[in-house]
């Protein structure tokens, strides 16, 4: 019987993580980061990239992908890969409009 | 005693097409998983939309955007987070069997829900009474009323769909609070909270992209 | 030495038999969990709407026949194209296969009990009738005038029929799509005979698979985005109406990310009907089944790269044409790389011609025709000519009906023997098959030199110079129809009066060939154990009778 218990600290500290990771979003989405960078639409890069990142850890963790076999894995890529698909080659239309 | 009851529980469990618990429990999951990859794409062509929107209209959504309480955005996302802790946790009660751990833990996540929620019948209500609610009532005082009820369109859209989802796992967690606390789960048979929880942490995610897209577009202005 | 698959006493099988024997209990009917069941229910359900389509299509052809707009009205012109699109579409060829011949077949040919979710399956079934209900009140009520695809503005703000309340039955359409899905994904996964290693499949479930992947990934889109337009349309709000700051763009963008892997729906399942048909047959293993098989899942993945080429004269920029174009051209690969496998299947069989063998003959020649148009259409240059002329219309109608009707129906004929336990008249399915096959060239061919010429599609009226093509393409859909009626009757006659069936009147390799016909409900006596490859006619002896290729457990050797 392939049962795998997460011993419950790993839980603490990925919430402990998560909680962060809120904070810091909000924090960054008061302040100018493409202006005090120089870098374009910095505040958007960040905001997602924080929350890909907690995605990502409440998929590996609490879902237990980490601990599951291939085909999860598998599986939850191919969600991923078609939204991202979708939302790319739709935003590719948007972006090369006048272009040529 | 305990280990003899909890085999016989989880027999009982096992499905006239399966062979095993074991397999039913692997079916079982790979189904979850895929129903989940589904809610990806269903709450993707929302996603879609709003990331088109958004691009044609950025000072407009900043603009509508900023009528939302990001206080209680926040804190929302803190909730939802902290009932995902306590799901995970409810979710290692019963794999080691600790019922009454998995039943409060159980109940834990359903409040912690349940204040989610009353927290959105709370933003939607200030909404409805600053006629930020799109359709006949809309009124908008700014400068790009059009792009505001496009905004306010897709937020009430994908909260309110992500508000749908999360009732309806309130329902199954209120669901498995009865057989948590008959002690029915145990190491041999707990898939049932198993993937409830991959339910519940699936609908954390879809709130963990909503709070920084709807929330905080613009506020460095 | 022989191999007890056959039960000498037709009444003791009868009992045994998942169709019950004897008394029809409806509750036991209407409650089941048995996939071969729930399959039968399903026959029944898109036979009807099937015969709805029909209708549609019928009156269509029948406005046509004169230049002038002279049977219908305009309006009730559109409500009519919709009627056929929304009911062929979404009730007849999206479910077709997989939940008739898919649902009886996927768990018997891996050697399984049922699928892994049987009370889902269920609700499939039931989720499809309530959705039908919902369309066939909107038909009554007046009909829809959009045509299937919903385009917006017009579906948002300026249609003035049952818009809402068919996407309402559309939607839920998709969700009983979408458990069948899931369904068989897990199923192959998870419930393998032992021994049945991935490609040792038939490539009926490598197909089913590949199906299912593209229902799973595709069908959740076009449902929120339908849903989008229910609410726009009944809020007055503005995703896609450009008067209120939506962009119609966007959302034939979701609709074709959906509807465009949907064609893959609907023609995946009929290439493993082909794939089985073709080798039992020709007596010979699939050429190439590893091509094949990976170019199933090649076309559900390459599918969803493709769906702008229906928006090349949208306002898409040039830049996305060009890619979709390009991408468009890759789809059609595996697509080839299948109809190559098959024709060397072919080659140097022993070739018998049987109605599903004349039904599978016929998908080779009609799709390879409506797959090259489909080629054209991905040229960006033709495709603005003939965008939303008849040779469009002809491009799909030889793939959905050239296509995947006749490998439905060959499928059908094939397995009927299985699923009901008696042989259909051999003389009246070949008459059916011949007329099937002229009469849809006859109705579908001149609407390529239609769309070619200009004349557009979805248009009640048209200029005098173009009444002989449509005379020729009405009289073709005439002897299509009287095609179908045939095998609508004689197979129902064969129900009561057909010859019963042995286990395998075919001598075909194949789990479900291996067990009685009709199967008994847990679909094998004892478990199966496969220790061969798919399609092993190695000792394929002329004359004689198949031996089982694989190993049972308690079997007994004289």
């Amino acid at each position: 019987m392939s049962l795998h218990v997460v011993p419950r600290r790993v839980y603490y500290w990925i919430f402990t993580a998560l909680m962060l990771g809120t904070a810091l979003t909000v924090a960054a989405a008061f302040v100018d980061l493409s202006a005090a960078t120089g870098v374009p639409g910095l505040n958007d890069v960040v905001m997602l990239a924080i929350a890909v990142a907690k995605a990502v850890l409440v998929v590996l963790f609490f879902m237990h992908v980490k601990y599951s076999g291939r085909l999860t894995a598998l599986t939850v890529l191919s969600g991923v890969l078609f939204l991202v698909i979708l939302l790319t080659i739709t935003l590719s239309d948007y972006l090369t409009r006048g272009v040529l | 005693m305990r280990e003899a009851h909890a085999a016989h529980e989880a027999h009982a469990a096992l499905q006239h097409q399966f062979d095993t618990l074991e397999q039913q429990k692997e079916a079982s999951t790979l189904g979850m998983w895929i129903f989940l990859v589904t809610e990806i794409m269903f709450f993707g062509g929302l996603f879609c939309a709003y990331l088109i929107h958004r691009r044609q209209a950025y000072e407009g959504f900043a603009e509508a955007s900023f009528a939302l309480d990001v206080g209680l955005g926040a804190f929302n996302t803190a909730v939802l987070i902290g009932s995902s802790l306590t799901m995970a946790l409810a979710v290692w009660a019963a794999q080691v069997g600790r019922r009454k751990a998995c039943f409060g833990l159980l109940l834990v996540t359903i409040a912690l829900g349940s204040v989610f929620l009353g927290v959105k019948v709370i933003e939607y209500s200030h909404k409805f009474h600053e006629h930020h609610v799109p359709g006949p009532h809309f009124h908008w005082e700014g400068t790009y009323p059009e792009a505001a009820e496009v905004f306010y369109s897709l937020y009430f859209a994908m909260t309110g769909l992500h508000a749908l989802h999360m009732v309806a796992g309130i329902g199954v967690l209120a669901a498995l609070l009865w057989p948590a606390w008959k002690g029915r789960y145990s190491a041999a048979y707990h898939n049932p909270v198993e993937l409830t929880g991959l339910y519940w942490h699936f609908v954390d995610i879809v709130w963990i992209f909503l709070f920084p897209l709807l929330y905080l577009i613009g506020r460095h202005h | 030495m022989t191999i007890a698959t056959t039960h000498p006493d037709p009444a003791q099988a009868a009992t045994r038999s998942y169709l019950g024997g004897g008394g029809w209990d409806l509750k036991s009917w209407l409650l089941t969990r048995d996939h071969k069941r729930i399959a039968i229910l399903y026959v029944i359900s898109i036979t009807l709407f099937f015969f709805l389509g029909a209708l549609g299509a019928l009156l269509v052809r029948l406005e046509l026949l004169t230049p002038a707009g002279d049977m219908v009205q305009a309006d009730t012109y559109n409500r009519l194209f919709t009627l056929h699109g929304v009911i062929m579409v979404f009730f007849f060829l999206i479910p077709s296969i997989p939940a008739t011949l898919g649902n009886f077949l996927v768990p018997i040919m891996i050697g399984a009990k049922d699928l892994a979710f049987p009370r889902i399956n269920l609700a499939s079934w039931y989720l499809y009738n309530l959705a039908g209900f919902l369309v066939l009140w909107a038909i009554l009520l007046g009909g829809v005038d959009t045509g299937w695809t919903f385009y917006t503005p017009f579906s948002t703000t300026y249609s003035n029929s049952y818009v809402t309340l068919t996407i309402v039955a559309v939607f839920l359409n998709g969700f009983s799509s979408i458990f069948t899905g899931l369904n068989f994904i897990v199923t192959i996964h998870r419930m393998r005979a032992p021994g049945l290693t991935w490609f040792r499949l038939p490539l009926f479930i490598w197909a089913h698979y590949a199906t299912s992947l593209i229902i799973v990934l595709g069908t959740p889109v076009v449902a929120i985005t339908l849903a989008l337009v229910a609410v726009e349309r009944t809020l007055h709000i503005g995703i896609f109406d450009p008067a209120l700051g939506g962009d119609p763009v966007l959302f034939q963008h979701l609709f074709w990310f959906y509807s465009h892997p949907a064609v893959y729906i609907m023609i995946l399942p009929s290439m493993g009907v082909i794939s089985e048909l073709v080798a039992a047959f020709a007596r010979k293993r699939v050429f190439g089944y590893h091509f094949v098989a990976f170019a199933s899942i090649a076309i559900a993945v390459l599918g969803f790269l493709v769906w702008g080429h229906h928006m090349f004269v949208s306002g898409q920029s040039a830049y996305a044409g060009m890619v979709f174009s390009v991408l468009s051209m890759l789809v059609a690969i595996p697509s080839a790389v299948k109809v190559f496998n098959w024709t060397a299947t072919l080659y140097q069989g022993s070739i018998s011609r049987e109605t599903p063998m004349l039904y599978a003959l016929g998908f080779i020649g009609l799709f390879t025709i409506g797959g090259m148009t489909g080629v054209m259409l991905a040229t960006m240059g033709i495709d603005v000519h003939v965008h939303d002329t008849y040779f469009v219309v002809a491009h799909f109608h030889y793939i959905m009906v050239g296509g995947a009707i006749m490998g439905y129906l060959g499928g059908l004929h094939y397995w009927w023997p299985k699923m009901t336990g008696r042989l259909y008249p051999a003389f009246w399915s070949r008459i059916s098959a011949i007329l099937v096959f002229l009469g849809f060239n006859l109705t579908f061919f001149p609407q390529f030199v239609l769309g070619y010429m200009g004349m557009p599609r979805r248009y009640w009226a048209y200029p005098p110079e173009f009444q002989v093509l449509n005379v020729l393409s009405t009289a073709g859909a005439t002897i299509l129809g009287v095609g179908y009626l045939l095998p609508f009757t004689y197979l129902f006659w064969s129900l009561k009066y057909g010859q019963r069936a042995s286990d395998n009147p075919w001598g075909a390799t194949g789990l479900e060939w291996e067990t009685t016909s009709p199967p008994p409900t847990e679909n094998f006596l004892t478990p199966p154990v496969v220790t061969k490859d798919a399609y092993d006619y190695s000792d394929f002896d002329e004359g004689a009778e198949r031996r089982p290729h694989l190993a049972r457990e308690e079997e007994e050797y004289a």
